[in-house]
């Protein structure tokens, strides 16, 4: 199927998914996310690029950090941003999702942000843009269900490209709950695009899922032997339902498996980098000395996140 | 238009004029901004020419065009990179050809985002007619009448020497 992410000369006017965006692509949103580092750290961390433009943040599910990051790089981008908290308003009166972003694009939106439980939401409303002719009308994946988190994705590969220089030389571990994780996805997909020799899933039988393997990504259920000689460990969130569930016996379980100790750091390379995407739990997936620790880059993460941001928002609003 | 010079002029030879220019304004200690890509190529060049001790400033004006709505964002975007305080400084903005004068009040605005200088005047090598806004350089080498087909542009030769290029759309 073809991807409405692209338009017919291969720009990208809306970003969905990392699935599909050619490796010039992602470089293109990382070399101008490097631009816009020096942006936010102007005493003035605004430029003049979407004045005028109306950004949307629709969250279907909750979640107050990414909703932020996106606020702040849109208003660092000069854009007016209306938040709507979904929940709360007119999905609860039972208007259909494609109603209201008729609602809204009648209220001249320029850029849709979009988090959703179920995967695929942002998809179905970049078809409906395309079908009603809005192609001046932008959409910006969020997070959806199970399925992409691509600014995580590529804020992530900014993190790495950031330190490690050369993807082609790497060896990355993504660790924890691989099955449920939508920026796993998103983090493998754009690892494996950007020439990353070997990709590693790291997590019990019950949080991977089964095809791994035909994704190229190596697969270990053993910390020990799956940390070895890394240059990037990527933890993931342990997401509290999971351990209630049958899927895990106990959090303290899991922290002595698949908790990432001082220990089990020191099997990877010296100068490895640990990246988390927050919200962290201590003492479940990660060591607060690690946590704290000068491996870890997590806060430039956050700080990279807006540059990303802006980037992917300049981008597609341009195209 | 009048006939170009065949071949173009040599635009090392021109850096040297440009910094002849500037040499009797140095007692108000300016500082070198240079546009992104051509002008700051020239604004190192004027750097050592004039034995300025402070590194030069670079400006990428992508994030100030007026024209985003049409073109969008260039694929290649160069962070700006302002070494000095421009609070109070006299600055010397740099770029290789003075065409609309967008790119200038493009860059001016970017600049007060900075601060506020004490005054800007604008160094180009090449003046090629066109302008859409009162916008002047104060320190200008060739003045040369361009029609709007014509594009002309600093290059980057392999040997790191300045050269002139001209297209016929």
């Amino acid at each position: 199927m073809h991807s409405p992410q692209l338009n017919r000369n291969g720009e990208l006017i809306h970003l969905l998914s990392i699935e599909g965006l050619p490796p010039h692509v992602i470089a293109q949103i990382l070399d101008t996310a490097e631009s816009f580092m020096e942006v936010s750290a102007r005493d003035v961390k605004k430029v003049p690029v979407l004045r005028g433009k109306s950004v949307f943040n629709l969250f279907f599910e909750n979640s107050t950090r990414t909703r932020t990051t996106f606020e702040i790089a849109a208003k660092r981008l000069s854009a007016d941003v209306i938040n709507l908290d979904i929940n709360r308003s007119s999905t609860a009166k039972g208007e259909t999702l494609l109603d209201t972003i008729d609602n809204l694009c009648a209220m001249h939106a320029d850029l849709f942000v979009v988090r959703h439980a179920s995967s695929g939401a942002p998809y179905l409303i970049a078809e409906h843009l395309q079908r009603i002719g809005r192609d001046d009308v932008h959409v910006i994946n969020a997070g959806d269900g199970r399925h992409a988190h691509p600014t995580q994705g590529l804020l992530d590969m900014y993190t790495i490209r950031h330190y490690k220089k050369d993807f082609t030389q790497l060896r990355v571990a993504v660790v924890g709950d691989i099955l449920h994780s939508r920026v796993a996805r998103s983090d493998i997909q754009a690892l494996t695009t950007l020439g990353v020799p070997e990709v590693r899933a790291i997590g019990p039988e019950t949080l991977l899922p089964k095809h791994l393997d035909k994704l190229g990504v190596q697969v270990f259920h053993d910390m020990n032997e799956g940390l070895k000689d890394c240059d990037v460990i990527i933890m993931l969130r342990l997401q509290n339902e999971r351990m209630t569930g049958a899927l895990l016996p106990s959090a303290g379980e899991y922290f002595r498996h698949y908790g990432l100790t001082p220990q089990k750091l020191a099997l990877a390379k010296p100068d490895a980098i640990v990246m988390h995407p927050g919200p962290m739990n201590r003492g479940v997936e990660i060591h607060s000395e690690v946590a704290d620790g000068p491996q870890a880059v997590i806060l430039p993460q956050v700080t990279f996140g807006i540059a990303v941001r802006m980037a992917v928002m300049s981008i597609v609003a341009g195209n | 238009m009048p006939p170009l010079p065949n071949p173009l002029p040599d635009a090392e030879t021109q850096c040297r004029q440009l910094a002849d220019l500037i040499r009797p304004h140095l007692h108000r200690r300016p500082a070198l901004i240079g546009i992104f890509s051509g002008g700051a190529w020239i604004a190192e060049r004027l750097k050592e020419l004039l034995g300025l001790p402070e590194d030069i400033g670079l400006i990428d004006v992508s994030f100030y065009r007026d024209d985003f709505s049409e073109k969008g964002l260039r694929p290649q975007v160069k962070p700006t990179l302002i070494p000095f305080d421009v609070e109070g400084r006299h600055l010397i903005l740099v770029d290789d050809v003075l065409y609309t004068g967008r790119t200038t009040r493009a860059a001016l605005n970017e600049l007060f985002d900075y601060g506020r200088p004490a005054s800007v005047t604008l160094a180009v090598l090449a003046d090629r007619g066109g302008r859409e806004l009162p916008i002047g350089a104060a320190y200008c080498i060739w003045e040369v009448p361009l029609s709007d087909g014509e594009t002309l542009e600093l290059c980057k030769l392999d040997d790191g020497r300045l050269s002139w290029g001209l297209e016929n759309a």
